[in-house]
């Protein structure tokens, strides 16, 4: 009998699905730490680990993928069922670098020392698996609000693992956050040096391989096969 | 600028995976094995070698401010920059297409090898990089393009076989559980990098 009574509560709710049903905020919170796009779908690597030297310089790129993201997502959500699935993928492409250019010419005429700083990375998030990944798994055969969800959650995951992997790396390699001198100079005087490594490309591979660490120890569900 | 300093360069300097992280996602995801590492790579050196030198042409003569001044004087003033991202995804995303095509067409044997991977490289971040760092340092000519092109996916091309031949062998080690597969790999690889930057500022 409850079986038949929640039948047909399903069928009343159908028409109109709470905007924050629970599935759609599983949407929200899931990229953010299990199904994370960095380090667990190992998406999006390229980006993240080349323009993590300055805490800046990764706020302006999560926010740029945010943007990109959320506007790919909607527009192929919207147009899903007119893209024929063997051009989808150029079709994809010229729809994100579409949106990349905008970014880049805001970013040309706003933030023109940042924009130099992230050289080829702006452009490169044409290329970033994130947005072709979610277009193909989810905003292909997903409405529009779902999709804009799952973009905002996903960006999201993508920009903590940057930010965080920023933070660490301007803290230990110049001493400053944001730019601000954090480690005062009485330390110097006492002999604390910064760590020079920190800045260079390779620490950036082993500060996300510390990260995968804490998280999967955490959550044992996520260990892999060797 | 010679050709051999420009292909040493690009290949242990500023290496498209230990220096710049370019191409991360499938050299991640393709690295289980020498043989499919081996593959891939080979299919990156092609298609990079390829497309460079057209988005060099395309560069020089359609988009670049004052680059149609051979069409018309009055084109002198034109400067086109703006649209070299979704101009250089077009070309990449079409000669990939092609280039499998071709490919299937007149080498099967090589199609059979190359030919899982040729769909996967529209969307490797070293291919798009490689033609924007080439119009970011503006080389003389289409020479120097190609042989930068070629030179960095030689350098992918080591980075995965190299990867991949650890990944073989690390399984029969005794690799802390939660940081097995993914977590290991990007530490062997930040390593690596440190060994690469030893070859930083060679000049030939």
């Amino acid at each position: 009998m409850s079986e038949t009574a929640e039948a047909t509560k399903d069928v009343a709710k159908e028409p109109k699905e709470p905007l924050f049903s629970a599935k759609n905020k599983r949407l929200l919170s899931d990229p953010l730490n299990d199904d994370n796009p960095i380090t667990i779908q190992v998406l999006g690597i390229c980006s993240a680990l080349a323009i993590t030297v300055q805490v800046k310089q990764a706020f302006v790129m999560s926010l740029s993928v945010l943007f990109v993201m959320i506007g790919a997502n909607l527009i192929v959500s919207w147009m899903r069922n007119l893209i024929p699935g063997r051009v989808r993928i150029i079709v994809q492409l010229v729809i994100v670098a579409a949106l990349v250019i905008l970014v880049d010419q805001v970013l040309k005429a706003f933030l023109y020392d940042v924009s130099k700083q992230l050289s080829v990375f702006v452009g490169l998030i044409i290329t970033n698996c994130i947005i072709m990944g979610r277009l193909e798994a989810f905003a292909l055969g997903n409405k529009a609000w779902p999709s804009f969800l799952d973009a905002v959650g996903n960006a999201a995951g993508y920009g903590w693992i940057l930010i965080a992997v920023a933070v660490a790396r301007e803290f230990f390699g110049s001493g400053k956050l944001w730019g601000v001198q954090l480690i005062p100079d009485a330390f110097y005087e006492f002999g604390y040096m910064n760590n020079g490594l920190m800045i260079l490309p390779p620490m950036a591979l082993i500060t996300v391989g510390i990260i995968i660490w804490v998280q999967r120890s955490k959550n044992t569900k996520l260990i892999e096969e060797n | 600028m010679d050709y051999i300093n420009i292909f040493v360069k690009s290949i242990f300097v500023d290496n498209m995976i230990f220096a710049y992280f370019l191409g991360m996602c499938s050299y991640l995801a393709v690295s289980k094995t020498v043989k499919t590492g081996v593959g891939l790579g080979a299919a990156v050196i092609f298609v990079l070698g390829i497309t460079v030198p057209i988005n060099y042409l395309l560069e020089n003569y359609v988009l670049k401010e004052g680059a149609l001044a051979w069409l018309d004087e009055e084109f002198a003033t034109v400067d086109l920059s703006f649209l070299s991202f979704i101009m250089f995804i077009a070309v990449i995303a079409s000669m990939v297409q092609l280039v499998e095509m071709a490919v299937e067409k007149f080498a099967p044997a090589l199609y059979g090898a190359l030919g899982i991977f040729l769909p996967l490289i529209a969307v490797n971040c070293s291919i798009l990089g490689g033609s924007l760092f080439m119009q970011e340092r503006q080389y003389a000519n289409i020479g120097e393009a190609t042989v930068f092109g070629l030179g960095s996916g030689v350098g992918w091309f080591l980075a995965i076989v190299a990867i991949a031949a650890i990944r073989e062998k690390i399984r029969y080690s005794n690799v802390p559980a939660p940081l097995r597969g993914l977590g290991i790999t990007f530490i062997i690889t930040g390593l690596m990098g440190i060994a690469f930057m030893s070859f930083m500022g060679i000049e030939l």
